[in-house]
């Protein structure tokens, strides 16, 4: 069975189309896999073992009733920043602690018209916020590449548990780099699609301008398939594009030969590990040796991402996390009036980075410092998206490094918060752009820790991004788990 | 731009959170440090540049006033804490004497 964890969805499922297995034997393998391995990588906030069993049952019974489709009857693990329905949704925060949801999110409804199967809701920093999966109020993940680091954040259950192989793919969320970032530290690929390509409906708010849902999985196609289902116009959220939706699949095999591919200098300065440029360098002279045109870039804003992003996401974040107060849902505290309930209910509620940030937000939001700060960082956000446009009129790709490190150590910045938050300063800008973006393993560090490239592109080419992963992908045919999980 | 006690108290007091002495110190320092940072962006001349809330600007879009079905009473309900027939019950929303 353990073949099954080098198989892409595709493979996975002609095995299923055969009847050479059924998606109960797949749930089970999963299963027993989270149950023996969990323990060490502690992605999971939840497994939902009866529930994955019954939804298995029932994709085995639909394919028996001649239903076909690329997820039907597919054990895969969300973030659980999602709501599903009848699965307790927390956020990995407190204040969400028993937290039912009578809907389930709109990607997660389409999940469910395919058939899907839930393994269970998987560890985050609390409410999005975080580089690494140390804030979570439940558990620390790890890195299964080396147990002592990071796996990153905030998505970092729904890379570690796609690394681990504790499921076929995961959703995982980006604001600020939440897919990206981990899939780089845990040696898979993650998307961040456009703002926009992919409805928001029954995602938990962070930041509103920011939040993308996107695939993390094993290989490019696993992505594209995951693509597929949860990118369409979606009226119930109103920043939703109405574009029509291509079929990713198609892109992938597409030559790159003829392809430009922009280089920030801007990213390839001082502060960014001396293996993990070496790697970078090295994947994009892959691109180059098979005819894609390197193009020098500028990207002159980028100095000023960080702490734009970090006022506007604060900002919106202070207005989002105001609906915890105690009274529809959630953790409530006692209080002789309404406002001591608040108050007892937020304080006990949220964590360290989360009160950290709505102080913050609400600070930059308040009469008298509104324009200083967000007024200010709303336009500087105008330039650093004007630099994108402006190079994206002489290339068609811009390659960078995800993060200027490998993992780090658990504990190690856990004390610094502005230190955590240089460490997204790659991943950052293509936020605030809206960007789509994609996170494609390029290599190991001499630790053996993963390092990842990011391809950004302009708004809804997701396809293209797609297509150069997967060329790079088939180029250097990098192992996605780490041999003591390949059990 | 320093963050003093009495504004974070007041910030806290917008935001509804109850801080302990020593987070008071521990998010002061914090929060500085952050802000301090932070000033970079005075360095940049944005006159003439248009505040951007949102990285595709397409106007809101509407619907027609139809009804829709929506989530059952029954449902909404089913996470708060303490419910009397339709209504949710809190403490006092108005001051009471202490």
């Amino acid at each position: 069975m353990e073949e099954i964890l080098s198989m892409n969805i595709a493979e996975i499922g002609e095995l299923l189309e055969r009847r050479e297995l059924t998606s109960i034997e797949l749930t089970r393998f999963f299963l027993e896999r989270i149950d023996r391995h969990d323990r060490s990588v502690c992605a999971f906030i939840k497994v939902t073992e009866d529930k994955a069993l019954a939804m298995a049952e029932e994709a085995d019974e639909r394919r028996r009733q001649g239903e076909h489709g690329p997820l039907l009857g597919i054990p895969l693990a969300i973030k659980d920043i999602l709501c599903t329905r009848g699965v307790e949704t927390t956020c990995a925060s407190r204040v969400l602690e028993g937290f039912v949801p009578p809907y389930s999110a709109a990607v997660v409804e389409s999940l469910e018209r395919e058939g899907y199967v839930l393994l269970g809701k998987l560890n985050m920093d609390e409410f999005a916020m975080g580089s690494s999966t140390e804030n979570s109020a439940f558990r620390v993940t790890k890195n299964p590449w080396d147990l002592e680091r990071i796996p990153g954040g905030s998505s970092g259950g729904s890379a570690s548990a796609v690394s681990a192989g504790l499921c076929v793919a995961s959703l995982g969320t980006d604001t600020g780099g939440s897919i990206r970032q981990p899939a780089s530290l845990c040696g898979v690929f993650g998307l961040k699609p456009t703002y926009g390509r992919v409805s928001r409906y029954g995602l938990i708010a962070f930041a509103s301008s920011l939040d993308t849902i996107g695939p993390i999985g094993r290989s490019t196609l696993d992505l594209a398939v995951l693509l597929n289902a949860i990118a369409f116009h979606d009226p119930r959220d109103s920043t939703s594009i109405p574009s029509p939706t291509p079929n990713y699949l198609e892109f992938l095999g597409k030559d790159i030969a003829g392809l430009r591919f922009g280089i920030p200098e801007e990213y390839f300065v001082e502060g960014t590990e001396e293996q993990v440029r070496r790697k970078v360098e090295e994947a994009i002279r892959r691109f180059e040796a098979n005819g894609a045109e390197l193009v020098p870039i500028s990207l002159p804003h980028t100095e000023y991402a960080v702490a734009t992003y970090y006022i506007i996401c604060t900002a919106e974040a202070s207005s989002n996390l105001a609906r915890y107060d105690g009274v529809k849902y959630g953790l409530r505290e006692k209080g002789r009036d309404i406002i001591e309930m608040y108050k007892a209910t937020r304080s006990k509620g949220f964590g360290r980075e989360v009160k950290r940030r709505i102080i913050l937000g609400t600070f930059v939001l308040s009469a008298g410092y509104y324009d200083a700060y967000y007024g200010k960082a709303s336009k500087v956000r105008r330039l650093i998206r004007e630099d994108f446009d402006r190079a994206f009129e002489i290339c068609d790709l811009i390659v960078t490094p995800v993060s200027p490190q490998t993992a780090f150590k658990i504990g190690e910045k856990v004390d610094d918060p502005l230190k955590m938050y240089l460490s997204d300063i790659f991943t950052i800008p293509v936020s605030l752009a809206g960007l789509p973006a994609i996170s494609v393993p390029c290599g190991f560090d001499s630790k053996g820790l993963p390092v990842g490239l990011q391809i950004i592109g302009k708004p809804l080419q997701e396809g293209l991004l797609l297509q150069a992963s997967y060329f790079l992908e088939k180029e250097l045919r990098l192992p996605t788990i780490p041999e003591r999980y390949r059990r | 731009m320093k963050i003093t006690r009495d504004l974070l108290q007041y910030l806290c007091h917008l935001a509804r959170l109850l801080l302990e002495e020593e987070e008071e110190e521990m998010y002061l320092h914090q929060l500085n440090r952050i802000l301090s940072y932070m000033e970079k962006l005075n360095s940049l001349d944005t006159d003439r540049v248009e505040p951007m809330s949102h990285p595709f600007a397409f106007a809101c879009p509407l619907r027609e006033d139809e009804v829709r079905p929506s989530l059952p009473v029954s449902e909404a309900l089913m996470n708060a804490k303490e419910t009397v027939s339709t209504l949710i019950k809190v403490p006092p929303v108005i001051d009471v004497e202490k």
